[in-house]
């Protein structure tokens, strides 16, 4: 053997093999000092010959095999769980609930959350991190306000505050104050002996004088000092730390992370302390629109391999990812159904033998569509070969030209 | 309202996420070569959009193709690619 020929057979195995089996050997196999150069050379030969072997041959159905791989384990998902309260506070959508939501490509998963990883300088202490939470949970002067006191005919509105709230929000009085102020409701003034006690005079343009005693008006009022903003990222409904043991270098470690109910991955991205490489968001249309389509990719990946590894089933990861790139080719994300990739199957009777079967073929009557016969669905209606596995290569014989023209000739002859 | 300082900022933040992996526009000889190996036409690629945001941040235009460089569970790095269309 020549030294020319090695080299090339290894060149060969760097162009055929996946990047992760090439570096395996190569570290293994190729740059091994114990093996000669012969038993290197049937390695290689023998790993290209599996690896070719193992390849999904032309024709193969791998989206029937994808969707069988995880449609049968999903049966046993079924019955197991619907919600899965556990660990945390939060209230979780697992198990076939998620599944659908995931490739149905809701716009809004039923339960948004996010996993809000901190920087270096934030996650090992405790108190940073709850500095953090503060900022990201969506406060109104309503989580912190403890009585709303009126008197009707007066224009004078009493605002009593709940230290215990505002110190657990970190929200101050003059927080209050400044927020209230934004609102431009009237004259502000706090009470000299309780600074929780908060005075506001209503200027006419917010109560005319004519609807000074509607109990209504007032109450629109309350509800208007409700919902003024204080802090927070908008969307995010609630924060809570959790804490998480790491063992590194034998010594016990504390790393605090924060998870959200209600997600907003765009403004939480902005916040300091986050780390902006790690910030997790199980809706995956906000991934989409705020870190690309390939991102949303990756999270279909993800969303679906922990679905399915919290019910305890083992699915070849190949079928999810195949899921995830037929929800992501368009550029946009696309369910997989009616409303996407099998609503947009050119082949009339492969749609309606999927869903509303009467409507798709009215609709396609309306077009005045064609049947072409190319697509396995239809052609099994129609009792034609499919053009899977076996079947997409057209053997010819004298005679028949091509798939579709078979049937006709026959009849023509008879 | 964002300001712009604040926007652009942002933008090269986001390639750094664990999720988004290496996006790189392909020149025009080595687009033509792709699809002369894998013939095929541009429109037989997948779609990426022209608001797509790691689009936006190559400054790609529509009819560019855009190589990913994927990390993959099963084959440690797999290469795939868009064509930019507009949507």
């Amino acid at each position: 053997m020549f030294e020319g020929d090695f080299k090339k057979l290894v060149n060969m195995a760097k162009k055929i093999l996946p990047t992760s089996i090439y570096q395996e050997l190569e570290e293994k196999v190729i740059n091994s000092e114990k093996l000669t150069e012969e038993s290197k050379e049937k390695i290689l030969r023998e790993a290209l010959r599996q690896y070719v072997l193992s390849l999904s041959q032309p024709g193969e159905p791998v989206g029937v095999v994808g969707a069988q791989s995880i449609g049968e384990p999903g049966t046993q998902m079924t019955l197991r769980t619907f919600h899965y309260a556990g660990l945390m506070e939060f209230d979780v959508t697992l198990g076939l609930p998620r599944l659908i939501e995931i490739v149905d490509a809701r716009r809004e998963p039923s339960t948004p959350i996010m996993k809000v990883y901190l920087d270096e300088k934030h996650k090992y202490d405790k108190e940073k991190a709850q500095e953090i939470a503060r900022k990201l949970e969506y406060t109104t002067i309503g989580k912190v306000l403890d009585d709303f006191e009126y008197f009707l005919g007066d224009n004078v509105v009493t605002l009593k505050l709940d230290p215990e709230q505002m110190e657990d929000k970190g929200v101050t009085v003059e927080k209050v104050i400044e927020a209230l102020k934004r609102a431009k409701l009237g004259e502000i003034q706090v009470d000299e002996e309780d600074p929780n006690t908060i005075y506001i005079t209503l200027s006419e343009r917010v109560l005319p004088p004519e609807y000074m005693y509607h109990v209504s008006a007032y109450k629109d009022i309350e509800n208007k000092i409700k919902k003024l903003y204080l802090k927070g990222v908008k969307g995010i409904k609630r924060a809570i730390i959790q804490a998480e043991e790491k063992e590194v270098d034998g010594k016990k470690i504390t790393e605090y992370m924060i998870m959200t109910e209600g997600s907003n991955l765009a403004e939480v991205l902005r916040i300091k302390g986050v780390d902006h490489r790690k910030v997790r968001t199980n809706n995956i249309h906000e991934i989409a629109s705020v870190l690309g389509i390939e991102a949303a990719r990756n999270a279909i990946i993800e969303e679906i391999k922990e679905v399915l590894q919290s019910s305890g089933l083992d699915v070849d990861i190949r079928h999810v990812m195949l899921i995830a790139d037929l929800m992501t080719v368009t550029g946009k994300i696309k369910q997989i159904g009616r409303l996407g990739i099998a609503g947009e199957k050119p082949s009339v009777l492969a749609r309606a033998a999927f869903e509303i079967t009467a409507k798709q073929l009215f609709d396609a009557a309306v077009k005045g569509e064609e049947e072409r016969f190319l697509g396995v669905t239809e052609t099994i209606i129609a009792g034609l070969v499919p053009r899977v596995g076996t079947g997409i290569v057209l053997l010819t014989s004298p005679g028949i030209t091509s798939l579709g023209d078979s049937g006709e000739k026959q009849e023509e002859e008879k | 309202m964002v300001s712009r300082s604040r926007k652009k900022r942002l933008d090269t933040r986001i390639l750094e996420h664990e999720l988004v992996p290496e996006h790189r526009i392909l020149s025009l000889e080595e687009a033509a070569e792709l699809l002369r190996t894998l013939s095929i036409k541009p429109n037989q690629l997948p779609r990426i959009s022209i608001n797509d945001p790691i689009v936006q941040l190559l400054g790609a235009k529509p009819g560019d193709i855009i190589e990913i460089k994927r990390r993959s569970p099963t084959a440690g790095e797999s290469l795939y690619y868009r064509i930019v269309v507009v949507f």
